[in-house]
């Protein structure tokens, strides 16, 4: 197995309830850093291409990064920063890939958050929704035929891929094969500009499980601690050989679609219920209420943060392009079949 | 002893089980039944657990596919005909043709699509896709069109590090034979003359190849030569070997059972019109199916697809340009 690139140690080590809320709110709170310098670089024309935040979603992301364990595999939605940091995403690959530095783990080829690390078992999504699931499921398959036991896949979706056929199709596969799949399905509202009620038809997306014979749990998206208990328990049950897994986690998505989307589409009054909740600022509450953390201690590690993202920019920045004239413009891996006709080539 | 090119489908697949604990078969009734057209029959029995039968889903099936083949398995999918690839077309293109370029992590996947006419099959049973996988960078696409290449192609396909669509021809499953399964192969990306000529060039792939050799026979009695090029890989397609046939004999014919429309027959000539213009004495012709969907009805599906017939008719009037 090809050694991991993702940080050790930043995964499945679920230890004493304080300090795994520390390092949850630490991982999202990161992650909102990060996603506000997006959001930034965006407007000032620095971004080619589109931007997609987690904002109000962290919550239920780190939790299922910090459920997995190295040899796992996971699929992440594009609202995933938080869970890709706490499954040992380096920040630079974030960075890198938005800024189309060279030295990112997708080389300018696919950008913004269309990244991963395949054998360390973070897949890059392609941008068709509901896709992933499958490709989960066959890691899932191998590691099943290689002997590897204990191992999980989480594939993270949104509402919107609920309503793709390849998402029914993959769910139902994982369900035949009774693969360790955990789906996360993070009911912000809105697929874009789509609310539910155009969306799907049943009470309750987790009516699914039923339909194709999983197991499922509903959670509030914008508590951390259910976040942690709920997919937690998930992810241990499908390691322990229950079969795949749902969570269904409702929230309200507090960004566009993109940054290119002011998201004037959303009622308002969920944005004052409580679903509209911050689960940063929820988070940050629950610390102070238990004195896990003071007012002090947030300060710090909030500058902390910004110092490692403004790191991170400011060294991505000086890095370069891809050159077009260093490219072997060849998309086989066996480059003995590679036709090597350019258009234009006279002979 | 004779085998037939689905004997030698199946004896591949046999041999990549055996020798390569990697591979397995993932595809509709490919377990216990041995697939609709038996192209799996025995296997699962020989190899427990690694010929699955998957349910209807062919998006899944090959999405399933990439997922192995990102932790090192070497899976072949059996779509069960090639017309449902359709629904498998956005995992293919898009995920599994990409995968490399975007990752540098191959996607040693192959596909298996029973392709092409047989009379009475119909519009959804009949197609020819080979144009449509080609067109996307990041695939390789085989046509194998003799009992040796179907089983030799197969074995390079899993071997490959690429995702390939190894498109068998359903007409040839049992109306090809041949002696024995050979013990050498011509490589993958090489295409082969199939009759050496001197008068026109031939040019021809999968279950094509065998109508092109009728019509060389016929026209041989007639005092003309006629070379026949088996293209064997669509993707990447040997223009090298094209070319030099063409430079022997000025005459370009190329013949394809798909549509007209940017299909293989249309890349040959574009290849051959930019490479080889001043080889040509007279400008290159192309056959293909009629612009329809394919028919049930046999006289109309005779009528549809090129045949021996109609390809002869077509080479006399290339040689008389």
């Amino acid at each position: 197995m090809v050694q991991s690139a993702l940080s050790p140690g930043a995964v499945g080590v679920i230890g004493a309830w304080p300090d795994v809320h520390t390092r949850a709110y630490r991982l999202m709170l990161l992650a909102r850093i990060l996603d506000d310098k997006f959001a930034s670089l965006y407007r000032m024309g620095k971004i080619h291409g589109g931007v997609f935040l987690g904002r109000g979603q962290e919550a239920l992301s780190v939790a299922i990064g910090l459920g997995l364990r190295q040899g796992d595999v996971f699929a992440p939605m594009i609202r995933d920063l938080a869970g890709r940091l706490a499954f040992g995403e380096p920040i630079l690959d974030a960075v890198r890939t938005y800024l189309g530095s060279a030295l990112g783990p997708m080389r300018g080829r696919d950008g913004n958050v269309h990244r991963g690390r395949p054998t360390a078992g973070l897949l890059p999504m392609i941008s068709h929704l509901g896709a992933m699931i499958a490709v989960v499921n066959g890691a899932l398959l191998a590691h099943r035929f290689k002997g590897l036991a204990g191992r999980v896949g989480v594939a993270s979706v949104g509402d919107g891929a609920t309503s793709t056929g390849s998402f029914h199709e993959a769910v139902n596969q994982a369900a035949v094969e009774r693969l360790p799949l955990v789906l996360v399905v993070a009911n912000n509202q809105y697929a874009y500009s789509t609310p539910n009620e155009r969306q799907f038809a049943c009470r309750s997306l987790l009516d699914k499980t039923a339909g194709y014979g999983l197991s499922g749990e509903a959670v509030d998206g914008t508590d951390l601690s259910a976040c942690l208990e709920v997919v937690g328990r998930a992810i241990r049950q499908a390691r322990a050989g229950a079969g795949p897994q749902m969570v269904v986690a409702t929230l309200l998505r507090l960004c566009g679609h993109g940054e290119h989307d002011d998201a004037g589409y959303v009622d308002p009054a969920l944005k004052a219920s409580p679903i509209g909740r911050d689960c940063l600022k929820v988070a940050e509450q629950q610390l102070l209420e238990n004195n896990w953390a003071d007012a002090s201690k947030l300060a710090a590690w909030r500058q902390e943060a910004a110092r490692k993202v403004e790191g991170a920019v400011a060294k991505v920045q000086r890095e370069p392009a891809p050159d077009p004239y260093q490219e072997d413009w060849c998309a086989l891996a066996s480059k003995h079949l590679a036709e090597g006709r350019e258009e234009g080539q006279v002979t | 002893m004779s085998i037939t090119y689905l004997d030698a489908i199946r004896e591949a697949q046999a041999r990549a089980l055996a020798e390569d604990p990697r591979v397995f078969i993932y595809g509709q009734d490919v377990g216990g039944f041995g697939g609709a057209f038996k192209a799996t029959k025995g296997l699962a029995q020989r190899f427990p657990g690694r010929v699955l039968d998957s349910p209807i889903s062919e998006d899944a099936m090959v999405g399933l596919g990439i997922g192995a083949a990102i932790e090192g398995l070497r899976p072949i999918i059996e779509l069960q005909f090639a017309d449902f690839s359709a629904l498998a077309f956005n995992q293919i293109v898009n995920q599994a043709a990409t995968l490399h370029w975007r990752t540098n992590v191959p996607c040693p996947l192959t596909i298996r699509l029973p392709c092409g006419g047989t009379s009475g099959s119909g519009p959804f049973h009949s197609q020819s896709m080979e144009a449509l996988y080609a067109h996307y960078p990041g695939l390789v696409v085989l046509t194998p069109a003799t009992v040796e290449d179907a089983y030799s192609m197969l074995l390079e396909a899993v071997a490959l590090d690429d995702p390939v669509i190894f498109c068998e021809h359903k007409y040839l499953y049992y109306h090809l034979k041949a002696e024995r399964l050979p013990t050498e192969a011509t490589p993958v990306g090489k295409a082969r003359v199939a009759r050496a000529g001197r008068d026109l060039t031939l040019v021809a792939y999968s279950a094509m190849v065998h109508e092109a050799l009728a019509v060389a026979e016929e026209l041989a009695s007639e005092g003309t030569e006629i070379e026949v090029v088996d293209l064997r890989s669509v993707k990447p397609l040997d223009t090298d070997t094209v070319v030099a046939s063409v430079a022997r004999t000025g005459r370009l014919l190329c013949v394809g059972e798909a549509w007209p429309w940017g299909g293989v027959t249309a890349e040959v000539i574009a290849r051959v019109a930019s490479e080889g213009f001043g080889l040509l004495d007279a400008p290159p012709q192309r056959l293909n199916a009629k612009d329809t969907p394919v028919p049930y009805h046999p006289d109309l599906w005779a009528a549809h697809r090129p045949t021996a017939r109609s390809i002869a008719a077509a080479a006399r009037r290339v040689l008389r340009m």
